[in-house]
């Protein structure tokens, strides 16, 4: 590869960033009240240590309640078990650089991003250097130095149960260049170098702190290193109780305190109840100023902000509502052997099949019943610009009568009347087992669903999962969705990234077909098997170029919708229910911590 | 001395009854039970919800499956008595369809829990060399933690079961047994209880020593004297099985989440409470009058099986 | 009696090792995973490395006597010292039993939770008795009486709605309609004054009257079934006969005689307040024991559910050999061979 190509990426990837910015910028307009900072502005310009002077006093806003129905367990990401736990600990610890909610890269404790144009990337892109923000101090007044981020990767690469791994892949070293730099050495040149130490799922810990806490043995023994680290972010934690309460205060050496940030002195996380309860705390009883992962039917939302003390905002990222089809037969007279590649999927993998499901589905009334404003109706995998295909858009309306022709024409009649169709190969009716996890949304569209397809002779057997199971990996179960014993099954993924290398890759390619060779533990759950597909992701993983990149990926995305692999539904925000009186917040942050900029919320009246 | 009249007159009964107990026992039960108002009255109330249910369907015109978007969250009208969803299917049809699978899990669960219950409790407390085993055996399963247990028993049993008996046959068994099986320990702790108290006294002593077989005391002079603590558990063990029922439909046990149930019916209405109170007034109401009917019946029941009552009226 | 205690006594210990071991097979085979809610982007190889780290894939017999261990031997000594500030051997190296999910001893986590248990469930509990017991006298006494109707119908409509219904229907009425109690319970309110005394009532009321509500629905049906078997006795006639007074014919020999179901049924609600409320406390956030292990089943956390399985299972086998012995002193005639 050329190095010039290896530019042009990066000037164009520059290019990309800054173009959204624009459109954040009216993000925050429309909240901005004076007290808003501007801290999306365009890549390299330092965060709120250098925004303007917010014109009051920090710690003056006395306490903000944050409702989480799921309650945080611990206050380390890298031992999180999930989003509840990256959340609490996003008030407290800050990474080098965090997404912004247009899913640009901004600065938090890095100086600047580094790019092949100013320098912090080398030019055949396997090393990049970070240049750290001067005279930042943690929590106990101790300096923050390119020391505590070597010791990050030590700690999560030496901790086999560091959740966060797969941030670190493909990182052969981390070395303090000085007190204020760090270099990052890449086993290959990696397009995009951001993931290790960016959003809130690779903070950076305090080495003093948690020097004696590192590998397996010694992690989980520091209760107290874990439940109240050193941070450098606005709060510290003050009490934790596990699964239920975290208490904050302000960060007495925070950064932000001379310019009067955070405007509020101590925050409140309380958890339990279900996503309808804590979003009426807020909405309807005014009891709290936000309630997070408000997943609740949009009528009984609407009657809650008709009290007029909050509303439901939705911030859209990469969370893709979607129905997985199986290529594979889950036919339980194979054994050992359903769910398997190499037992095709009777029906399912005929081009007429999978169309027309997809075509009979009403995906406004999906969005309409289910989701409301945080829901949008999207026929691509990656519905996000730059990356969304232009090339799907068709299954936006509903065709029943289109998709009864395409079967018809396929050789799929009822030839017995009863209302179903048959398979002219096997004589069978054309039956799907279609399960998914315990939610009432999904549910609700399982229902309508059922009935669409009912529509197009296709009988249809609902299931539901707790999704404790259904997520939850034991391979001696039959019902997690990786294990796939169903016809169709129906859940969300997103990426971590906005970069969509590793996820639009990890969606199809043959090596990730979920197999007992991977341990059941790979990421191609609807067993897509294209060569195809696998070239693409192969280029994509050496292209540079960017306009090349959006090809590569509209290419993959168009791949395996088109084959069937997958029926996209809906482009699904991350919904929080929001105190009327808190300002600053923005938009919801779908692509990192809904908390990434707390120290800019204020309230008013 | 109190309980030494008893026997005698319990002999006495049964005296009579073996001269005649084809023609009498049976009617008398019935003529007994008949004057127990609240029993007359929970029985055809317990007969209208099973008729509502099992033949409601087939007269009420509307498909308790057909989804409408178009007419969702209507308030009650002549059309739909008891509105629609929020996916406009009509709520009524749901409620009347419903009552089939709340009403057999219900009745036949909560036979299985009270059987169990009473034979365990009468056995420990009958004999006490059973005694130690069977309640070490109800402490370890008032201890064993249900939601793991229930997913264990889905993951080994549901597939077999499924292809053995069918789906709606299979998973009817299976939340049956479960239910039973993890509501009878209650009631065995509560029979038992009052059977250790029985078999002192006297009109048992006195069987015992007329050499009377164990089965048959066991039979005639305890089982009719624990019976109100049955008949308490029974109905409360029917509330119990309903909710249970629901609640185990959304581990991915129970019947598919379409498919109506009171207790479902009861979950998905309960957050339109405030914008369709309605909707979640119909199931409960059915729920609690099920059980209220059931009690009462069991009241009357207990009455008039209890020799001592018959006689005197 | 006291040889049938030592005895009892005895006899628990293998029957606890047996539940302990049997509760631990169903925890091993129950499908859910630490890993589950991790976001879907941690890859499988990641994920198959934490289980590895817990032990996961270790026997199953050694993780069993591993925890058999740390709950008998370790977590009683650490609670020896923590209690009387001594040092037995070496404390730093014994491994406490810890939480996959908060990776903290669970032992603390539990203690951490007793307070609001207490409160909530331990209040309701205590006003289930308190309503139950008289509202079952009275009903068996006045049979059939408007009090007896009514209160079969209200006992049986709070018994046959779930407190999922019930406990919301609080939250409408009194939160979001008359805005007397706040809907969530705040766990971090200290009670050192008479305000806090208000507002910690205020945000009890609502959980405890549900609960005591379900409670009291059992205890006070099977308290009068009792009552009704006792007051049909022939020894009742006899002590009116004799002339003794209704009240002290009630009191003395019919409430006496009818208490067997209500000590057995106390002795199971007992536990029970260890055990948590799991429906209630989600509703009303109050974030107790019966959360902790419903969180900790959800998210595989073995350690966590094993410990307070087992702790549960402790205290049903203790209260029902309290319940054992009650009946020996309410009935002198029971007695155990």
């Amino acid at each position: 590869m050329k190095t010039t190509k290896w530019l042009a990426l990066f000037g164009a990837l520059a290019l990309v960033l800054a173009a959204c910015s624009p459109s954040d910028d009216d993000a925050t307009a429309t909240t901005a009240d004076g007290s808003t900072t501007e801290t999306t502005a365009d890549a390299g310009t330092p965060d709120t240590t250098e925004a303007p002077d917010s014109g009051m006093s920090a710690g003056e806003g006395g306490l903000v309640t944050i409702f989480q129905w799921q309650a945080p367990s611990i206050v380390n990401p890298f031992l999180s078990g999930g989003t509840k736990d990256l959340l609490a600990s996003s008030l407290v610890l800050e990474p080098l650089a965090e997404y912004d909610p247009s899913g640009q890269l901004v600065p938090a404790l890095a100086a600047e991003i580094p790019t092949v144009a100013n320098g912090g990337v080398s030019e055949d892109l396997t090393q990049l250097t970070w240049t750290l923000k001067d005279g930042v101090v943690w929590s106990d007044g101790s300096p923050f130095t390119a020391d505590d981020v070597v010791f990050t990767y030590e700690y999560c690469t030496q901790t086999t149960s560091c959740t966060q791994s797969s941030f670190f892949d493909g990182i052969t070293s981390v070395v303090a260049d000085d007190a204020t730099h760090v270099t990052i050495t890449f086993d290959a040149p990696t397009p995009f170098p951001y993931n290790a130490f960016t959003t809130y799922q690779s903070s950076i810990l305090h080495k003093t702190q948690f020097e004696g806490c590192v590998g397996d043995e010694l992690a989980p023994t520091c209760t107290e290193e874990n439940t109240n680290p050193h941070g450098t972010g606005p709060f510290v934690v003050d009490e934790f109780l596990v699964n239920d309460t975290v208490t904050y205060v302000m960060n007495p050496n925070y950064r932000g305190i001379a310019d009067g940030y955070p405007f509020f002195g101590s925050a409140l996380i309380k958890g339990g109840g279900d996503a309808t309860d804590t979003l009426r705390s807020v909405l309807e009883l005014d009891e709290g100023d936000y309630s997070w992962n408000a997943q609740v039917t949009p009528e009984v939302v609407a009657q809650m902000e008709a009290a007029g003390f909050g509303t439901v905002q939705a911030g859209f990222a990469s969370l893709v509502e979607r129905i997985m089809v199986n290529q594979t037969d889950p036919n339980p007279d194979l054994g050992d052997q359903r769910s398997e590649p190499g037992n095709p999927h009777p029906f399912l993998t005929d081009p007429a099949v999978w169309q027309a499901l997809s075509m009979a589905i009403d995906r406004q009334a999906l969005v309409d019943v289910g989701y409301g404003p945080s829901g949008r109706p999207t026929c691509n995998i990656w519905p996000g610009a730059p990356y969304a295909s232009p090339n799907n858009d068709a299954c936006l309306t509903q065709d029943i009568a289109g998709a009864n022709a395409l079967l018809e024409e396929a050789g799929y009649v009822d030839s017995d009347s009863d209302g179903i169709r048959e398979d002219p190969d096997t004589g069978d009716p054309l039956f799907l087992l279609y399960q998914t996890s315990t939610n009432t949304t999904r549910q609700l569209n399982q229902d309508l669903i059922k009935a669409n397809w009912a529509e197009i002779g296709i009988d249809v057997e609902l299931r539901n999962i707790d999704s404790g199971v259904f997520f939850g990996g034991d391979q001696a179960s039959p019902d997690t969705y990786q294990a796939f014993y169903a016809d169709v099954e129906m859940y969300a993924n997103e990426s971590g990234s906005p970069d969509p290398q590793n996820y639009m890759s990890g969606l199809g390619t043959t090596g990730q077909i979920v197999s007992p060779a991977n341990n059941f533990g790979g990421s191609n759950i609807a067993r897509f098997d294209s060569a195809e597909f696998d070239a693409l992701a192969a280029e994509l993983a050496t292209t540079g170029d960017l306009d090349k990149r959006i090809e590569l990926v509209i290419a993959m995305n168009d791949l395996i919708v088109q084959n069937g692999a997958m029926i996209p539904l809906i482009y699904r925000g991350s919904a929080s229910g929001l105190g009327v009186d808190i300002a600053g917040v923005g938009d919801i942050n779908g692509w990192d911590s809904e908390f990434w900029n707390i120290e800019i919320w204020t309230r008013t009246g | 001395m109190a309980t030494a009249q008893k026997t005698v007159e319990q002999e006495h009964g049964e005296l009579d009854a073996v001269g005649a107990r084809h023609r009498t026992l049976w009617s008398d039960v019935w003529r007994q039970f008949r004057r127990h108002k609240g029993a007359v009255v929970g029985l055809v109330l317990l007969i209208v919800i099973l008729l509502g249910s099992y033949l409601g369907p087939f007269v009420y015109p509307h498909d308790p499956f057909a989804i409408d978007i178009s007419v969702a969250n209507l308030g009650p009208s002549l059309e739909h008595p008891m509105g629609t969803d929020n996916i406009g299917r009509d709520v009524m049809a749901r409620v009347l369809v419903g009552g089939r699978i709340s009403l057999s899990v219900g009745i036949t669960a909560m036979l299985i829990g009270v059987s169990v219950g009473t034979a365990v409790g009468i056995l420990a407390g009958f004999f006490g060399r059973l005694d130690g085993i069977l309640m070490r055996g109800t402490d370890m399963f008032l201890a064993l933690p249900i939601l793991p247990l229930l997913l264990v028993i889905i993951m080994l049993f549901r597939d077999s079961l499924r292809e053995i008996f069918g789906p709606e046959l299979g998973i009817f068994l299976l939340v049956v047994f479960i239910i039973g099986l993890t509501s009878w320990m209650q009631t065995a702790r509560v029979v038992r209880g009052d059977v250790l108290a029985l078999k002192e006294q006297e009109f048992v002593l006195a069987a015992r020593s007329v050499g009377t077989r164990k089965s048959k005391i066991m039979m005639r002079h305890i089982f009719p004297n624990v019976l109100s603590p049955v008949m308490v558990a029974a109905a409360l063990g029917m509330a119990i099985a309903i909710i249970t029922e629901s609640a185990l439909s959304f581990l991915g046990l129970g019947f598919p989440s379409d498919f109506p149930t009171w207790g479902r019916l009861l979950f998905d209405a309960k957050d339109f409470i405030q914008l369709a109170p309605m909707r979640v007034v119909w199931p409960g109401l059915l729920i609690s009058l099920t059980v209220i009917s059931v009690n009462f019946i069991g009241d009357g029941l207990r009455d008039a099986l209890d020799p001592k009552l018959r006689s005197k009226g | 009696m006291s040889r049938y205690i030592i005895r009892r006594t005895l006899i628990a210990i293998p029957t606890l090792i047996a539940i302990s071991f049997v509760i631990f097979i169903i925890l091993d085979l129950a499908p859910n995973d630490p890993t589950g809610s991790l976001p879907l982007t941690v890859p499988g190889d990641v994920r198959e490395a934490i289980r590895e780290a817990l032990g996961l894939n270790d026997p199953f017999f050694f993780r069993w006597l591993k925890w058999m261990r740390q709950m008998f031997i370790n977590e009683p000594l650490n609670f020896i010292e923590s209690v009387f500030n001594i040092s037995i051997g070496a404390g730093e190296d014994r491994v406490r039993i810890v939480s996959w999910s908060s990776r903290s001893p669970v032992v603390d986590t539990i203690i951490q939770r007793i307070p609001q248990t207490l409160w909530v469930l331990g209040t309701a509990f205590i006003l289930g008795v308190i309503i139950a017991v008289p509202v079952g006298v009275i009903s068996a006494y006045k049979q059939y009486s408007a009090f007896d109707n009514i209160g079969t119908f209200v006992t049986m409509v709070g018994y046959s709605v779930p407190t999922f219904f019930t406990g919301l229907l609080a939250i409408i009425i009194f939160s979001v309609w008359l805005g007397w109690f706040p809907s969530f319970y705040d766990t971090t309110l200290e009670v050192n004054s008479w305000e806090t005394f208000v507002q910690q009532v205020k945000q009890m009321i609502m959980p405890v009257a549900v609960l005591a509500l379900f409670n009291a629905a059992a205890l006070s049906r099977f308290t009068r079934s009792s009552m009704l078997d006792n007051l049909n006795e022939d020894y009742v006639r006899t002590a009116r006969s004799k002339g003794i007074s209704e009240n002290r014919v009630l009191t003395r020999h019919v409430l006496r005689n009818s208490l067997i179901p209500v000590v057995t049924l106390i002795a199971l609600q007992i536990p029970g307040i260890f055990a948590g409320a799991i429906i209630t406390e989600q509703i009303f956030r109050v974030n107790g024991l019966g959360q902790l292990l419903i969180i900790s089943i959800q998210g595989g956390d073995v350690p966590m559910v094993q410990t307070l399985t087992f702790i549960f299972a402790v205290l049903i086998v203790f209260f029902n050999l309290i319940a054992d012995v009650t009946y020996g002193l309410l009935d002198p005639r029971i007695r155990y061979d």
